[in-house]
């Protein structure tokens, strides 16, 4: 199977190999054609399998080794972006990064997890996981855009917080904590845009704004299918029920309320075609910058609160404390 | 009734799991130092070992009588998980639910609380890890969430006292988004100079961690909790090496500079409400005409005439 096909793609990875097999005869007017017949069989079949994905499904397309990350958007939404590194208390933490950039001609702050596309680099970026510099990194550079009054853009995709000694010493969950506090305060726009995996806490210690957009394969959980198959079923290989169960797609958050929009992605995911899911997600963008930036600080801080404020209101029953 | 009951050491147990309690039985033998107590004398030891001062988790009701004085008001008391997910692993959530309503007489993993502590009013929140391993959904997250715009409306403290395995994985990202919607309440308290201690008590996890617990003005840990962000299992398969001793206990953080301070839970009352005097809940403009300075705000600027 082709490396970049998922386990469930095995129909197109068939269709691949077909045409793999085409290419290395000597090309004729016929064989042309037959490729190119082919080649629209696999967009039909790819068309079919992602508008019924299952949630486990959609968890291996959220980390696929070719989804688009914060450099995809960057090179193609953004203009001359600069990195600031750094927390200034220990280090620079490479799976988060952030800094200054151009979006429409304006200035922004992009702020956002990095896993990495090669192996040298995935090992840079630790995979996506942060440790506590990474999030301090964060905020300390949310901080400077809301001095200079720019707003920020967050690109969330990440397995985890790293768990990890050094991680836990130097208090990674306090450095969310934090973050989730003072973000709720930043006196400037923030868009936040899951992109990849949302994964838990190490998501949303970046992940509080005004608004909170989700790309249609993207996930965001409260812990990893595998790591609730281990402590609920436990069995690590139920997974797959754990996904169905967690309730962790883009339209699951939105019904639920904790996401605000789902971006639309190119058929068959953002990582077939990486400039067709930046088209979708720029036009997404420009909308929610410009809706939040247009209202007055005070208010749009009253709304960020009351957005989260709201959150889970749907699992409760409420009892009026006067007759309880 | 048994004489013995075998006690399992307070740590890390996966949500879900039954919480490790003082057994019930005449006497107890303590896990840390194998001194046989006699029950009445745990319980008015505030069930800490008279001999090595092992601290026995107890549940969220014993915790508030241990720090308000006599009578409380409970708040939001009947507010119940209506399982937003339907969710079911090897059972359903809603049995899970049910069965833990049934053994701790709660409606969830928490009893938020209006009293008094040593004469000053306060919010207390206590956690019950006995319900669901004191996760945090959105009963967790609300009652929280408005016992801090509770405070805030009466100008009164805060105080949470953590007992908990973190999120709760059956209420989903729901349960996740509790963080940042309590967090965002401590924010507005914080700005309104009001006074927010955390209790750390064993275990204090995930989700819980990650948020209000290690927001406080202080952060006081009972001695050898184990509080931490991931856990140490997830953190051994991580690394692949065993974790060195006392990693991730109360001692630890403090030397880490994570919690400002570790009490025995004998003292705990005291130094709460000390902190508390020490703190108080005036207005910060009544504070500073009480202190006999002038009010930092608001500050009256004159512009120059000449750029008038
Ligand atoms: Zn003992």
């Amino acid at each position: 199977m082709p490396a970049e096909t998922l386990e469930f793609e095995e129909p197109i990875a068939v269709l691949l190999k077909e045409i793999d097999a085409l290419t290395l005869l000597p090309r004729t007017d016929a064989r042309d054609r037959e490729i190119e017949s082919l080649r629209r069989r696999i967009e039909s079949v790819r068309e079919e399998l992602y508008r019924s994905l299952t949630p486990w499904q959609r968890v291996l397309v959220s980390r696929h080794p070719n989804r688009p990350g914060l450099h995809d958007y960057l090179d193609r939404l953004f203009r001359g972006f600069a990195e600031v590194h750094g927390d200034r208390r220990f280090a620079d933490d490479h799976a988060i990064m952030a800094g200054f950039a151009e979006y429409r001609g304006q200035p922004v702050v992009v702020v956002g997890h990095v896993k990495g596309s090669d192996t040298k680099e995935k090992i840079f970026r630790n995979f996506g996981y942060a440790r506590p510099e990474g999030y301090r990194k964060a905020l300390r550079v949310m901080r400077i855009a809301e001095k200079f009054r720019r707003p920020i853009v967050v690109f969330v995709d990440t397995p985890a917080a790293y768990p990890g000694i050094e991680s836990e010493e130097r208090g990674v969950a306090e450095a969310i904590a934090v973050n989730l506090r003072e973000m709720m305060l930043i006196d400037a726009p923030i868009v936040v845009i899951v992109s990849g995996e949302g994964g838990s806490g190490g998501a949303l210690g970046i992940a509080v704004g005004d608004r909170v957009l989700m790309q249609e394969f993207a996930i965001y959980s409260v812990i990893p299918p595998e790591g609730c198959a281990a402590i609920l079923w436990r069995d690590a290989s139920k997974k797959v029920e754990a996904a169905d169960a967690l309730k962790l797609t883009a339209p699951d958050l939105l019904q639920a309320g904790a996401i605000d929009e789902i971006v639309r992605e190119p058929i068959g995911g953002a990582h077939t075609n990486a400039d067709a899911a930046a088209r979708l997600l720029d036009e997404a963008l420009a909308r929610a910058l410009t809706e939040i930036s247009a209202v007055d600080s005070e208010v749009r801080l009253e709304k960020r609160y009351a957005k989260f404020r709201a959150m889970g209101r749907v699992g409760i029953d409420f009892v009026d404390e006067s007759t309880a | 009734m048994p004489w013995f009951k075998k006690t399992r050491k307070p740590m890390a147990a996966p949500a879900g799991e039954k919480a490790s309690r003082v057994p019930e039985g005449l006497w107890v033998k303590c896990p840390d130092c194998a001194q046989i107590i006699y029950n009445k004398d745990l319980t008015t030891n505030l069930n800490v070992c008279p001999k090595c001062a092992h601290h026995f988790r107890i549940n969220a009701t014993e915790r508030l009588r241990m720090l308000l004085d006599g009578e409380w008001v409970e708040h939001d008391k009947d507010l119940v998980s209506t399982d937003p997910l339907k969710f079911t692993d090897t059972k359903p959530y809603k049995a899970r639910l049910k069965a833990s309503i049934e053994s701790t007489g709660l409606k969830d993993a928490i009893i938020v609380a209006s009293g008094a502590i040593d004469g000053q009013p306060a919010i207390v929140a206590s956690m019950e890890y006995g319900f669901i391993g004191g996760s945090m959904g959105v009963v967790v997250g609300e009652k929280i969430t408005r016992a801090i715009e509770r405070a805030i409306d009466l100008r009164q403290p805060v105080i949470i006292v953590s007992c908990s395995g973190g999120a709760r994985m059956m209420e989903g990202a729901l349960s996740l988004m509790q963080m940042a919607k309590i967090c965002g309440a401590l924010a507005r308290l914080d700005r309104a100079r009001l006074p927010y201690i955390s209790i750390l008590t064993d275990p204090t996890t995930g989700g819980v961690t990650a948020s209000f617990a290690m927001l406080g003005d202080l952060n006081i840990a009972e001695p050898k909790a184990l509080i931490g962000f991931a856990g140490p299992r997830v953190i051994e398969q991580t690394i692949r090496q065993t974790l060195p001793e006392g990693f991730q206990r109360s001692e630890f953080l403090m030397e880490k500079g994570m919690v400002d301070l570790v009490v025995d839970r004998r003292e705990m009352k005291a130094i709460v409400a000390n902190a508390l005097r020490f703190m108080g809940t005036a207005r910060p403009a009544a504070a500073a005409a009480m202190a006999g300075v002038e009010p930092a705000v608001p500050i009256v600027v004159t512009e120059p005439a000449s750029q008038a």
